[in-house]
């Protein structure tokens, strides 16, 4: 086995630091090591969007990702998302709308939700649904979900932290 | 065991240095294909160089020069860049139909080059603006058209040691447009059946007085068209050019049977994106006319 290696990060504001094999994936050393399963791991291949995560406020799918990367950046987690107990609007949003059946999708779609109300604070229908195309949900189809990223948007006015 | 090394280098010179070690050395972008074949088929040992700390891989450059877009630039920061999409909206078009949106903050346009997909988006794109490769290697830097830089389904003239370093697209003429169609059974988040991009250049009367056409998705590469862009020149694009160039598509295109499209449908729908495509970079070159 190659050594590991020492990796410095921000996680959810924090600074957190690591040790991972190079071919670690972000979304790997998140469950694995650092034992923050609120990320998902599904497909693998970038499909799911499972493991969506903000690499240094940018959407990625955690396992498309070497934890090694992660030096130096800002990584925002699902974990991140709540501020202690208060919900996010977008998580409070998804329970009124019960935008959820199993919940694996979940995490993924909220972080991705979240990045689209940061780059686009008032989206339309069809541009939530594209936004949100790469987050799959084999439960409950996708309009409750999309009602609950609407409402949200419309329920933060603006305000998308 | 799918053990990798990983190194970080910021310049160039220190990557070409890094690849040019012992066993396989990957240049390492976005990471979408290449994390995806790492746990396909576990590699044996080797070196993934990664290329996005370097700067000059990740700018983008557009001025009265022409573009000079870093192979590790990613797709979104390709389709968030304005002036970009003012001055190549088809090849912007391209970038931006790869992937999700988690997708195109990490994939790379020289990254989708090098993966060589015969469905590959920018490819056809790419040579339809008349896009050159830029590859640095241990002896220097050599210059390769896109069309001829990938050389078969996952091939490319990219030797061992070298790297692509960026795309160079020449300015655009004036009264000049591109556009990049694709046909996928979805709108996202799906490989072409076929796609075609375009470039027209119109004189003041109308009468298209030069044409790029390219296909892609119907060959094991990408391909110029150059009877389609034949059949173009000299006239008004009306209808007899058009059919003619769709002919000259569908009679260049030489695709493969599969679960997307058969041999006879590919061949059909090249035509009708080549006729569109055009359509679409004539009525912008008109635009900028005005």
């Amino acid at each position: 086995m190659a050594r590991k290696t020492h990796v410095q990060t921000t996680i959810n504001g924090e600074q957190t630091e690591f040790l991972c094999h190079p071919h670690q994936s972000l979304s790997e050393v998140l469950r694995d090591e650092l034992h923050m399963t609120g990320t998902k791991e599904g497909c693998t291949t970038g499909d799911c969007g499972a493991c969506s995560v903000l690499l240094d406020g940018r959407l990625v799918c955690g396992c498309l990702v070497l934890a090694i990367e992660a030096e130096d950046t800002e990584i925002t987690t699902i974990e991140g998302m709540a501020s202690g107990e208060k919900l996010h609007p977008l998580q409070q949003k998804f329970l009124e709308h019960a935008a959820l059946q199993c919940g694996i999708c979940t995490p993924g779609f909220l972080i991705a939700a979240k990045a689209l109300l940061e780059h686009n604070p008032d989206p339309t229908e069809h541009e939530v649904r594209y936004w949100l195309s790469g987050n799959l949900c084999r439960c409950t189809g996708y309009d409750k979900i999309v009602a609950a990223v609407l409402d949200a948007a419309q329920s933060m006015g603006g305000d998308t932290r | 065991m799918r053990e990798i090394e990983y190194a970080a280098p910021t310049s160039v010179d220190d990557a070409i240095a890094a690849l040019a070690g012992a066993g396989v050395c990957r240049p390492f972008a976005g990471g979408t294909d290449l994390l995806v074949q790492m746990r396909s088929v576990p590699p044996s040992e080797q070196k993934w160089v990664d290329i996005k700390r370097i700067p000059e891989m990740t700018s983008i450059a557009l001025d009265a020069s022409g573009l000079r877009l870093g192979a590790a630039a990613s797709c979104w920061e390709v389709s968030q860049h304005k002036g970009l999409r003012e001055t190549f909206p088809g090849l912007v078009e391209a970038a931006e139909l790869i992937g999700s949106i988690q997708i195109q903050n990490r994939a790379t346009v020289g990254g989708n080059v090098c993966n060589a997909s015969p469905a590959a988006d920018t490819v056809p794109a790419l040579i339809a603006v008349g896009a050159d490769c830029v590859i640095a290697g241990p002896d220097g830097r050599r210059t390769v058209p896109v069309a001829e830089f990938v050389t078969g389904p996952g091939t490319t003239q990219l030797g061992d040691n070298e790297l692509l370093v960026e795309l160079v697209v020449p300015p655009v003429a004036a009264r000049t447009a591109d556009a990049y169609l694709r046909f996928s059974p979805r709108g996202e988040m799906d490989i072409a059946v076929v796609g075609a991009g375009v470039s027209v250049t119109l004189a003041s009367d109308g009468t298209c007085t030069a044409a790029r056409v390219a296909l892609g998705a119907v060959g094991p590469t990408a391909f110029g068209v150059p009877a389609a862009a034949d059949a173009l020149v000299g006239t008004s694009l009306d209808e007899t050019a058009l059919e003619r160039a769709a002919a000259a598509s569908r009679d260049a295109a030489n695709p493969i049977d599969d679960k997307r499209g058969t041999v006879t449908y590919r061949r059909t729908v090249a035509g009708v994106l080549t006729r569109r495509a055009v359509q679409l970079a004539a009525s912008r070159a008109t635009e900028r006319s005005s």
